[in-house]
This record gives C-alpha cells, sequence and structure tokens, in this order.
C-alpha cells in the first residue's frame, strides 16, 4: 500500500499536474482571501472558505482525474492487480496520495490566516480550526467521488468533466433546496447537500453527524471503486 | 506447480475460454501456442488474478487464485501482452516500486543489480522509460517480472514488435531463466516454441487442441507423407496416373513451377514408400520426374493442422514446402 501511496505522490510532481495544482490553489485562494477578509477587513473566514468551495469544482478533478483512467488505458493497473496487494489498499493508497495532496497545499493556504493577526485584531480561533477541518472532511468526500469516476472512464477528460459536474451538483442542492417547497423532496435534496453539513462546522464547533456524513460518503464512493474493478474483473 | 482445471471465460455471448485445463510441472517451459485471439491471453489473466474466471479454478503450487489471493500472486512474475510500465519513471524508480509493491525482502540494491544484469538492463538504469527503445522496454517488462524471484513466470508474447536480434536474446533469457523457473510462454510464432519449450498447449477458439511434448506433437497429427513432385508431361494424364498408382491417397496438381513441368502434390498412405513405383509408372510412359521435395511435418503444419478446418488440406501443403 505504502508503494502505491508513494507512487502517486511522486507521480504529481513528475508531471506537471501537481505544480499546477498547488499553484493554482494557492494563488485563486490568496485571491480570494483578499477578497473576502482583506478588503472588508474582517477576521472571519467563512466566506473565505464557502467561496473557496466553489473553487473545488475546478481543482479536485485535477487531482483525481488521472488516477485509474490512465492506469487503465496504459494497462499498468495490471502490474497492480496482479501483484500481492489488495484491491482495496490500492484504491485507499490511491484516495490517501490525493488527499495528502489536497490536505497539504490547504494548510499551506492557511499561512495567509497570519494576516489575521494584523494590528490588533484576532481571528475566532476555534472557527478557524472547525472550519478548516470541515473543509478538509468535504475534500475527502471529493476525492473519494474523483477517485469513483476516473475508475469509470478511461479517459482523463471525461473522467476531470464529469468529477466536475458531480461535485458542483453536489453543492447547487443547498441552493437548490431553497426553493423547493415541497418539504419531503427538500429534506432529501437537504441531505444529499454537501454544503449544508458546513454550516455547523463555521459556528466553531465539532459537528459529530457531520463528521460521520463526511467520512460514510469518502468510503462509500472507494467502496464503489472497488466495486467497479471487481465486476470489471468478472465480466 | 500450475494447475488450471475448467476454466471457462465468458464476455456475454462469446466464450473466450471454454473449459481449459492443463497442468505446468514445476521446473518445466511450456510454451502456450494459438492464433491471435483464441483466448491465450484471456487464460494467462486469469491464471493470475488479473480477470476472474466464469467458471473453474487455476492454482499456483497448490494455491487457488480466487481463494487466497495474496499468497498466490505472490509466487507469480507476470509479463502482459503490453507491458505494464510508467513512461514517466526512470528504470530504476519503476524496479524499486514494483520492488516495493510486491512486498519482497531481499536486498533491494542487490536483488535489482542481479536482474539488471541477467536481462542486461545496466545501461539505460537511469533513463526514462518513454525514452527507451521498444527491445528495452520489454526487458524492463521481463526484468518487473523477476523482482522478488518468484517460482513461477508467465510471459504473454515477450517477443512481439522486437527486431530478430533482439527476438533472440529474448529467447535466450527465456531459456536461461527455465533452468530456476517454472515457465508460461504465451505466443503465435511458432519456431519460438520450438526453440524454447519443453511442452506445447494449444489452444484454438477458446479450447485446447493439443497438449503434448515438443517432440511428441509433431507425431500426433502426422498421419500421412506428403511429396512434391515436377514431372514433364500431359496434366491430365499424368494426375490420372499418379491417383491410380496403388499406395496413393491424394493427388493434385498445384500448378506449373517451369516451362514444360507442372508441380503436382501427392499423398501416400501411412507406411507405403510410392516414390519407386512412381518413378517406374512413369518412366514408362517416358514423362521424367525433374524434381521431388518430401516435406516433413515442421510444428508450422502441425499448428496449421490443428487449428484449422482439415478442408484447407492444399493451402496447408504448400504453405508447409520446404
Amino acid at each position: 500500500m505504502l508503494a502505491v501511496y508513494k507512487k502517486e505522490l511522486r507521480s504529481y510532481f513528475i508531471g506537471p499536474i501537481g505544480y499546477i495544482y498547488v499553484a493554482s490553489f494557492l494563488m485563486v485562494s490568496a485571491l480570494v482571501f483578499i477578497y473576502t477578509n482583506l478588503y472588508s477587513g474582517t477576521t472571519d473566514i467563512t466566506n473565505y472558505y464557502a467561496l473557496l468551495l466553489y473553487l473545488f469544482v475546478v481543482l479536485i478533478p485535477l487531482l483525481t482525474m488521472r488516477m485509474l483512467s490512465e492506469e487503465k488505458k496504459s494497462k499498468t493497473e495490471q502490474i497492480l492487480l496482479t501483484s500481492p496487494v489488495s484491491l482495496s489498499s490500492i484504491i485507499a493508497a490511491k484516495f490517501f496520495a490525493a488527499f495528502t495532496l489536497f490536505g497539504g497545499t490547504l494548510l499551506l493556504s492557511c499561512v495567509q490566516f497570519s494576516a489575521l493577526y494584523y494590528g490588533d485584531s484576532s481571528p475566532n480561533l476555534a472557527i478557524v480550526v472547525s472550519t478548516t477541518f470541515g473543509i478538509l472532511l468535504i475534500g475527502s468526500a471529493f476525492v473519494a467521488i474523483g477517485i469513483f469516476v476516473s475508475a469509470c472512464t478511461e479517459n482523463q477528460l471525461i473522467s476531470a468533466l464529469l468529477t466536475m459536474v458531480a461535485i458542483a451538483i453536489t453543492l447547487v442542492m443547498s441552493i437548490l433546496s431553497g426553493y423547493i417547497t415541497f418539504t419531503p423532496l427538500r429534506a432529501v435534496v437537504r441531505w444529499l447537500s454537501i454544503f449544508d453539513r458546513f454550516y455547523a462546522f463555521t459556528y466553531g464547533y465539532f459537528d459529530f453527524a457531520a463528521l460521520i456524513y463526511y467520512l460514510s460518503i469518502t468510503v462509500v464512493f472507494l467502496f464503489l471503486t472497488v466495486r467497479v474493478f471487481e465486476k470489471r474483473r468478472w465480466e | 506447480m500450475i494447475e488450471i482445471n475448467g476454466v471457462t471465460k465468458r464476455y456475454g455471448e462469446k466464450l473466450a475460454a471454454d473449459n481449459v485445463s492443463f497442468t505446468v510441472k514445476a521446473g518445466e517451459i511450456m510454451g502456450f501456442l494459438g492464433p491471435n485471439g483464441a483466448g491465450k491471453s484471456t487464460t494467462l489473466n486469469i491464471l493470475t488474478g488479473y480477470l476472474s474466471a466464469t467458471e473453474g479454478s487455476a492454482k499456483i503450487d497448490g494455491i487457488d487464485i480466487l481463494e487466497n489471493p495474496i499468497a498466490a500472486k505472490q509466487k507469480i512474475g507476470f509479463l502482459p501482452e503490453q507491458p505494464p510500465l510508467y513512461m514517466d519513471m526512470t528504470v530504476k524508480e519503476y524496479l524499486y516500486f514494483v520492488y516495493d509493491l510486491k512486498h519482497c525482502k531481499l536486498d533491494r540494491e542487490k536483488h535489482i543489480r542481479e536482474i539488471c544484469n541477467v536481462v542486461r538492463l545496466n545501461e539505460v538504469f537511469n533513463r526514462v522509460i518513454r525514452n527507451l527503445s521498444k527491445g528495452y522496454k520489454q526487458r524492463v517488462g521481463i526484468a518487473q517480472a523477476l523482482v522478488g524471484n518468484p517460482p513461477v513466470l508467465i510471459f504473454d508474447e515477450p517477443t512481439v514488435g522486437l527486431d530478430p536480434k533482439q527476438i533472440i536474446e529474448i529467447r535466450n533469457l527465456i531459456k536461461k531463466l527455465g533452468k530456476e523457473h517454472t515457465i508460461i510462454l504465451s505466443t503465435h510464432i511458432l519456431p519460438e516454441v520450438q526453440a524454447i519449450c519443453d511442452r506445447i498447449v494449444v489452444i484454438n477458439g477458446g479450447k485446447i487442441v493439443a497438449n503434448e511434448k515438443t517432440e511428441n506433437i509433431a507425431r500426433a497429427v502426422e498421419g500421412k507423407r506428403r511429396m512434391t513432385f515436377h514431372i514433364c508431361g500431359p496434366q491430365n494424364e499424368v494426375l490420372k496416373l499418379l491417383k491410380a498408382t496403388p499406395g496413393v491417397s491424394y493427388a493434385e496438381a498445384i500448378g506449373n513451377r517451369d516451362l514444360d513441368s507442372v508441380a503436382y502434390l501427392v499423398e501416400s498412405e501411412e507406411n507405403i514408400d510410392i516414390r519407386k513405383p512412381l518413378f517406374f509408372a512413369l518412366a514408362e510412359k517416358r514423362w521424367p520426374i525433374i524434381a521431388m521435395d518430401v516435406m516433413g511435418m515442421d510444428l508450422e503444419d502441425v499448428f496449421l493442422a490443428l487449428v484449422a478446418p482439415p478442408a484447407k488440406a492444399t493451402s496447408r501443403a504448400k504453405g508447409g514446402r520446404k
């Protein structure tokens, strides 16, 4: 498992994708930060993260689009699948590699929060920590979705586009739910909305239900990815 | 060492492998022969756990690939039809990755060095795989299979796309490896198995059509003796005479080879030498034989005889002409 993890992490930086991801994440997050915090002179980072979430629609596919599609296309998956390693540990290794880059870049971007201490202002540290934690959880769910999508196609571009659509849908759900008057349907849509669970974190408290929710999404999509491979092996 | 039992693989309606069974003993080099699309790769992919069979079982050293995949895969080094290479890694990075992937316990530096010596990769050790020639890529693929020193090696068409010199090198390499490993070598190239393998399993249309020792397989399908005669004389009458000669089971004109002679394909019944009676019969008519060939069955004929429908007897004869 460690072998695949190291390989994936390294492969981000053998090619340009890792650099593109880190650079564009840092750049855009800095711009968003300037807009939401520095210009408006607030130490509240809730808006910053809320906007950043929409950025994930474009950025997460960068991390996951080639992960399995490329292996399938170049037939390199054959060495993975015929090695003495279990399928689930291969998928898990790939997930953790993508999540490491995601989380690492996110934590790196947190350096800019030091600007919030400018002068005699200071942010509410509990909110900073809890929202960042929430974003990490949402990111893990998105990465898992991306990995699942990339297992379903050989084409990186299709993989990226479908992931974008999938992430966009989960984000739009919460906006959509506001317009639904039929209560049961609204409940379902809200339940599916990844965004809705995030609000608890923005008040600075640790929502255990949300934690379980995001982790479940992650696990379910990784499990589905394993199933995609299993199914292909049997058909 | 390797045991495949009643393996069937169905892709929807299509049967890619139909009740395939064979065993390979420890230390044997088995040639797995068949035309393209015969089910070779499917069978090997099932054996290595890449695909799962619809029915049947595959065992490596007594371990079922489905029941205990990790232990079984530990014993296999597999070179798939298309070598599974990460193009943007160097040979070194790639082999180290495979070493880690297979949870290899041997001394890493030494083990990888040894493999590189055996498959002769030393001079490209630090180069990026993408930039290597096809021959080198193939060797990296073989090196990958050797990592961890597994007792069973499975090579799926290892010489495809290589130039003749590289083919000979790879063959010699496989022969050398065969001294310490059990090997399955899949190929559609006949001289290859003839040169390397102890045993040949022939597959066609998903079915095993022969499973013999290399030297036996020619004998197995060799029924009648076939020859060609070049005879000067009126074609129809010569043919009539040939057919009338006792012991001749089949005769056919197969075309003009030079100005006034016609080539005939003649098959004799088993254990009858028709050359002398034919000579005298033709001499009597003053139709001289100006050339004669006895066609031995080489593996090529054997193979075609096994996989082709019998109606193609004549084209087979032409193809097998030496």
